[in-house]
């Protein structure tokens, strides 16, 4: 168990999340889309350029990019 | 319910819900599409008829929450809270209900009835979730409708239960629960909110909002009577929570509570296998290393589709404009009403319709895109190329259908779904260039650089355009939209085979607002062009054409006489057979170069000299007629050049006409503006002609410089160009990044205007893109001179 930031986590790695930094319009998108503290998340991919990565969360796939990833903390399992 | 009994409902959901699948299954083809007022999101209505009951269906734009962030979110909750629809169906995609219950959470808040349509229930099935639906309607409580929207199940019950709604008019009274530090306070300042004055929103939901500090509630609070105390408490509240919880996420978090718990009370089987079929096709398509080809290929794909396969009946549409032109100058006498029938009316509804192919493809393909939920994926793949120049991934599609057409471009743009990002690709899609700059390009490079590097100046020129795409897409970004950052955070919906009716109803859809939206405006700037070409009408001529042609006529009387006389064929028999003859000459060179058009080879030529050699096409006729051959060849070599003889005088003739025309006047007294740049007042004419589309600057050039010639045929302007001593090779390439830079098109604008829902971005568009035109030809100019070309 380690929390780590959603961008540093590698393919497959799940966990939940444990903080949200940040503020404003992204920080509430975020939100909006269900990234809240106790939500569990895995990591899907990373696209071809490394940049955006691809999450796994409620049962759907979001993609975000890596400087928003970089805001979200996980404790991973 | 509205005065007329008319039942009005609105459709709320998620973005990928199959919101808008329903809608169409409801109302079919009776749809209206606007903007609501002042903004530049759309307004879908639609109606219908049930049980003898009229209902006005309102298609809100898919959201995920319901804040004052975003205007689509704004826009659905207004006409929700303001315009207080008797139902409101919240379309909920059952594959992915947890999400999709955070938006139902804040309907519920919002104290109208409601209906929960639990949509895409097959997918669902297939997946292994089953759900208790009496649960969800008593912990909503809402009335709960399963639908498939995409195979229409559902429909019936989902209107039935609408009208039953509608006429109960009982909202859910079912309250979020936000824990026991927030509740006493919410309470607290919604009996301050009541005690103040009667207000017209739902008094829980304004004390929610307050505290969170929803901007838009907070103005709408300021703008009402009796509500300063209100507002004052609802500060000194947050003050006092400020310390025991964030009050920036913590009503998001409760509420994301309760659709979690309501998720789980109400779900009777989970999947048990975690990889989808989705997740299957994600493994390839957005595969590391086979995710960017891929992705290139169904680009290449999508603009062969839009601009190769659209340029077949674009073309039928022009030639049918074309034969209606010519069968018109044959109806209606030569004369004004001719004119503007002809080239005024009749080429302007072409010029409408022949971008209607292109953008029935562009949104096949999209819709295609869009449906199979590949368009996310994409985006996801370029995002990071995308983002080093100021956009979103989503923008690549717009900005490489560009190189097409500026026009289905333009409209393409909003699969954006930020307004910001949608207004930036907008502005900058123009310095793609698009087809029709090409014929000004080759004629150009063609006239002034050698064969081997006129490709690479055509090329060089392409290339500019992405360069100044990338900057301008900064420097918008950096100026025009600054403020706060938008975040990049996509769903990628789950594949799904699109249905045809979806996808035929978005292209009819997009047409018909084409048409009746940028059409017009096209049609009438059309005309405005012709007008100003072809007027005034009675200009003086420097030379009496009419006495020239008479005498040309005469002349070639003579001529013709002179070579029957020489061959002793006197009497009126002999010199029917030769005219016979003669026809029969013009007849099969006329055949030979139609035939030699539909092979795409060049017309067959044939040399009229004194003593040129006649030709192989004339070789069974000769045999057929050795007789009077000899003279039908002098006298059909005699009309060839009286012809051309003809057709020099008529170019003069057109291009003194021209030059007296409003438009040349206009050139002519933007002359010193075009100046510094080298150009004179004849390119000044064909710019300003230009701008009804691109190839017109090669017709104009060849009619103001008398040598006719257009896109079809430029040999006789190249060589014209390549002996002007006032056209040199830099000021060749001068116009050439003037015509990459300059507004596109009338028809570009029209669309600009259609999409952007306001004048200002077109007015916009047109000043600066002439602007930065004459800056960077200045610059460019003056460069080249100071080198000495």
């Amino acid at each position: 168990m380690a929390v780590k930031k959603l961008k540093d986590m590698a393919v497959g790695e799940s966990g939940t999340i444990v903080t949200l930094h940040g503020s404003g319009n992204v920080k509430h998108r975020l939100i909006d889309m269900g990234l809240v503290q106790g939500t569990k998340i895995q990591v899907v991919k990373f696209a071809p350029l490394g940049d955006p990565v691809e999450i796994k969360v409620k049962n759907f796939a979001l993609a975000l990019r890596v400087s928003e990833a970089g805001m979200i903390d996980v404790d991973v399992e | 319910m509205a005065e007329n009994g008319q039942i009005h409902i609105a459709l709320a959901g998620n973005p990928n819900c199959g919101k808008t699948t329903i809608f169409n299954n409801i109302t079919g083809a009776k749809q209206h599409v606007g903007n609501y007022p002042g903004v530049t999101v759309e307004k879908k209505e639609g109606i219908t008829k049930f049980n003898g009951q009229d209902l006005l269906f309102i298609d809100l734009p898919g959201t995920y929450s319901l804040t004052a962030r975003s205007l689509d979110e704004l826009v659905a909750r207004n006409v929700i809270i303001n315009d207080h629809p008797d139902v409101i169906v919240n379309v909920l995609d059952a594959s992915n209900l947890e999400r999709n219950l955070y938006l139902a959470a804040q309907l519920i808040e919002l104290e109208q009835p409601l209906i929960i349509a639990l949509n895409m229930s097959d997918v669902a099935d297939e997946m292994g979730f089953t759900y208790n639906t009496d649960i969800l309607s008593r912990r909503t409580g809402a009335k709960v409708v399963t639908t498939v929207g995409r195979n229409n199940i559902g429909t019936d019950a989902l209107l039935e239960t609408t009208v039953a709604v509608a006429a109960e008019q009982k909202a859910p009274n079912i309250t979020i629960p936000y824990g026991d530090i927030l509740e006493p306070k919410i309470a607290e300042l919604q009996s301050a909110i009541e005690a103040a004055s009667p207000i017209p929103y739902p008094h829980r939901w304004v004390a929610i909002k307050l505290l969170e500090k929803d901007a838009d509630v907070v103005g709408k609070m300021m703008r009402l009577d009796n509500m300063e105390a209100v507002l004052e408490k609802a500060n000194l509240i947050r003050e006092e929570l400020k310390d025991q919880v964030d009050l920036d996420v913590v009503f998001q978090e409760y509420r994301h509570r309760f659709a979690v718990e309501l998720f789980n009370d109400i779900t009777v089987t989970y999947p048990s296998d975690n990889e989808t079929r989705s997740d299957r096709y994600d493994k390839i398509l957005t595969h590391r290393i086979w995710g960017l080809p891929i992705f290139l290929f169904v680009m290449w794909l999508l603009f062969n589709f839009v601009n190769t396969v659209g340029a077949i009946p674009q073309g039928w549409i022009e030639d049918g404009f074309a034969a209606l032109q010519e069968w018109v100058v044959t109806v209606i006498p030569e004369g004004q009403l001719q004119s503007l029938v002809s080239d005024g009316i009749i080429a302007g509804v072409g010029a409408v319709l022949s971008f209607l192919p292109l953008i029935l493809l562009l949104f096949l393909g999209i819709s295609f895109l869009e449906d199979t939920g590949y368009m996310a994926r994409a985006a996801f793949v370029i995002d990071r190329v995308m983002r080093a120049c100021g956009l979103h991934g989503k923008s690549f599609i717009p900005l490489l259908l560009g190189f097409g057409c500026s026009v289905p471009s333009i409209m393409g743009a909003r699969i954006l779904d930020n307004y910001k990002d949608r207004l930036v690709t907008i502005l900058i899609t123009p310095f793609m260039s698009c087809s029709a700059r090409l014929p000004v390009y080759t004629l150009i490079a063609g006239a002034f650089f050698e064969p081997e590097i006129a490709g690479t100046v055509v090329f060089a020129f392409y290339a500019a355009g992405i360069v100044f795409g990338i900057i301008f897409a900064k420097m918008f970004r950096k100026f025009l939209f600054s403020g706060e950052a938008e975040p990049f955070v996509m769903e990628l919906p789950p594949y799904h085979m699109p249905t045809l009716k979806a996808t035929f109803m978005h292209m009819y859809e997009r047409a018909i607002l084409y048409i009746k939206k940028a059409g017009t405006f096209i049609l009438a700037a059309s005309i405005l062009i012709w007008f100003i070409t072809v007027y005034p009408m009675d200009v003086e001529y420097s030379k009496d054409y009419d006495q020239l042609h008479a005498e040309l006529e005469q002349a070639y009387q003579i001529k013709d006489d002179a070579v029957l006389q020489q061959f002793g064929l006197t009497t009126d028999e002999q010199k029917e057979a030769v005219t016979a003859v003669v026809e029969e000459m013009k007849a099969t060179v006329e055949e030979a170069t139609v035939a030699a058009e539909e092979a795409e080879e060049d017309a067959p030529e044939i040399a009229v000299e004194d003593d040129s050699e006649i030709p192989e096409l004339f070789a069974d006729i000769k045999a057929n007629n050795e007789q009077v051959f000899p003279a039908a060849w002098g006298i059909y070599k005699n009309s060839v050049r009286m012809d051309e003889e003809s057709g020099v005088l008529d170019e003069e003739q057109a291009s003194e006409k021209l030059e007296q025309s409003y438009a040349a006047q206009f050139g002519k007294a933007i002359n010193p503006i075009l100046e510094p740049l080298g150009f004179d007042w004849k390119i000044g004419v064909s710019l300003v002609a230009g701008l009804a589309a691109k190839e017109v600057v090669v017709s104009t050039l060849g009619t103001i410089y008398a040598v006719g010639g257009d896109t079809d045929n430029p040999a006789p302007l190249t060589e014209y160009l390549q002996n002007d001593p006032n056209f040199t090779p830099l000021i060749a390439l001068t116009l050439m990044l003037f015509v990459l830079i300059y507004p596109p098109c009338i028809a570009a604008l029209a669309v600009v205007k259609r999409e952007t829902g306001s004048w200002k971005w077109v007015v916009f568009m047109f000043f600066y893109e002439n602007a930065f035109a004459w800056i960077a030809c200045f610059i460019f100019y003056n460069i080249g001179r100071a080198l000495g070309y």
